[in-house]
């Protein structure tokens, strides 16, 4: 497990490197995700099967993804008075736009990759 | 804190609670307080979570962000200081959006297998999202910075921030209207998409990921592995097309 998460590590500096020389709007760590993704499928071209430490440190992150956006999302914080100003504008567009939003992507997948429920019920 | 909290107490009880203090003030200066609220918030929030079999309703962050933001103000805590010892979790933030190259390649033969289709809801959903946020808001009177840093917001936070500064918005107002959108895409989701009789988990974790980034993708980790790979696709697709199309569509709308 500390092995995968070293090579999280390290993927997540060649992200943060690359971003950083490239100047690029992306985040170090989209692109370190993307590369990645690449060496993973490059392994499974060759036939190699999932390298055990590197999925259960991943498996072991994603488990509990959720904690990982409560400092940033504490920070709502500060910025009380801007937001209460001009408050209906947006808790409006944003709840209106999030519904639909998931409502015409979901309607549209349903149609193009049908509707085969999985056996786990929906929560 | 210290000369505060023993001022505000009966005599007897605020000597009594002297030592006490001193530990507080002690633990608030480490970054143990910060990281130990922050864990210990979550513990509690999935607990809840869990006995509720994931209700909606009791979405851990939102649960934990008031928790949190309760403490710091009943202790008179500053933003800073909590981060001083948040910023561990904060920062592992970016190695579990590397970590999620791994369920991705997991799926990798079917996920190209489905790309068309894939593709298509990502137009149609990221011109959704913008196409009604910005109309509404527009209508309901908002100012011209409150529509650029509303643009990115369906966007994953780091990537929404970026680009808000860009186009002429605040990126403090993208983050809270990206946290906003995650979570009100985490309550919405399941009894929406129930009531649409949406079941396929690729097309309802597809959905989330891409209308409320990570805070909803992490919604579809909770509830099934299948929809949290296609959400995590979702999120990560639509954050390379908003860093690459926002910045131009901003500068286009400001004319």
């Amino acid at each position: 497990m500390i092995q995968g998460l070293a090579a999280l590590l390290l993927f997540q500096s060649l992200g943060e490197v690359i971003a950083q020389l490239s100047g690029a709007p992306v985040p170090g760590p989209v692109i370190g995700l993307v590369l990645l993704l690449a060496a993973l499928v490059w392994r499974q071209r060759r036939g190699a099967g999932e390298w055990v430490p590197l999925a259960q440190a991943a498996d072991g992150l994603l488990a509990h993804l959720s904690i990982f956006f409560i400092p940033a999302a504490v920070g709502v914080m500060l910025y009380w008075e801007p937001l209460a100003r001009e408050g209906l504008a947006w808790v409006v567009a944003i709840v209106a736009s999030t519904v639909a939003t998931i409502a015409v992507t979901a309607a549209y997948l349903k149609g193009r990759l049908g509707d085969a429920p999985d056996e786990t019920p929906p929560q | 804190m210290n000369e505060g909290l023993a001022a505000k107490l009966p005599v007897g009880l605020g000597l009594a609670l002297e030592p006490l203090a001193e530990v507080w003030v002690y633990l608030a200066a480490t970054p143990l307080f910060g990281l130990t609220l922050t864990l210990g918030a979550y513990v509690a929030a999935d607990h809840v979570s869990a006995r509720t079999g994931r209700h909606p309703l009791a979405n851990p962050v939102l649960w934990s962000v008031l928790a949190i933001i309760a403490v710091l103000a009943a202790t008179g805590t500053p933003y800073r200081r909590y981060f001083e010892g948040a910023q561990f979790v904060h920062f592992l933030l970016g190695t579990a959006t590397v970590a999620l190259a791994i369920p991705l390649a997991r799926l990798w033969p079917e996920l190209r297998a489905r790309s068309g289709a894939l593709l298509t809801a990502l137009a149609l959903g990221a011109f959704t999202s913008i196409a009604v946020a910005l109309g509404l808001a527009w209508a309901l009177g908002a100012s011209p910075t409150m529509l650029a840093s509303l643009l990115p917001k369906s966007v994953t936070a780091p990537i929404a921030m970026g680009v808000a500064e860009k186009i002429g918005g605040s990126a403090t107002l993208a983050a809270v209207f990206t946290v906003t959108t995650g979570i009100v895409g985490a309550l919405v989701v399941t009894p929406l998409l129930n009531a649409m009789g949406v079941r396929d988990w690729a097309a309802r974790g597809y959905a989330i990921g891409l209308a409320a980034h990570g805070i909803g993708t992490a919604r579809a980790w909770s509830v099934h592995p299948r929809a949290g790979a296609y959400a995590s696709l979702a999120m990560g697709l639509h954050g390379v097309l908003g860093a690459l199309l926002l910045p131009w569509l901003g500068g286009w709308l400001r004319g």
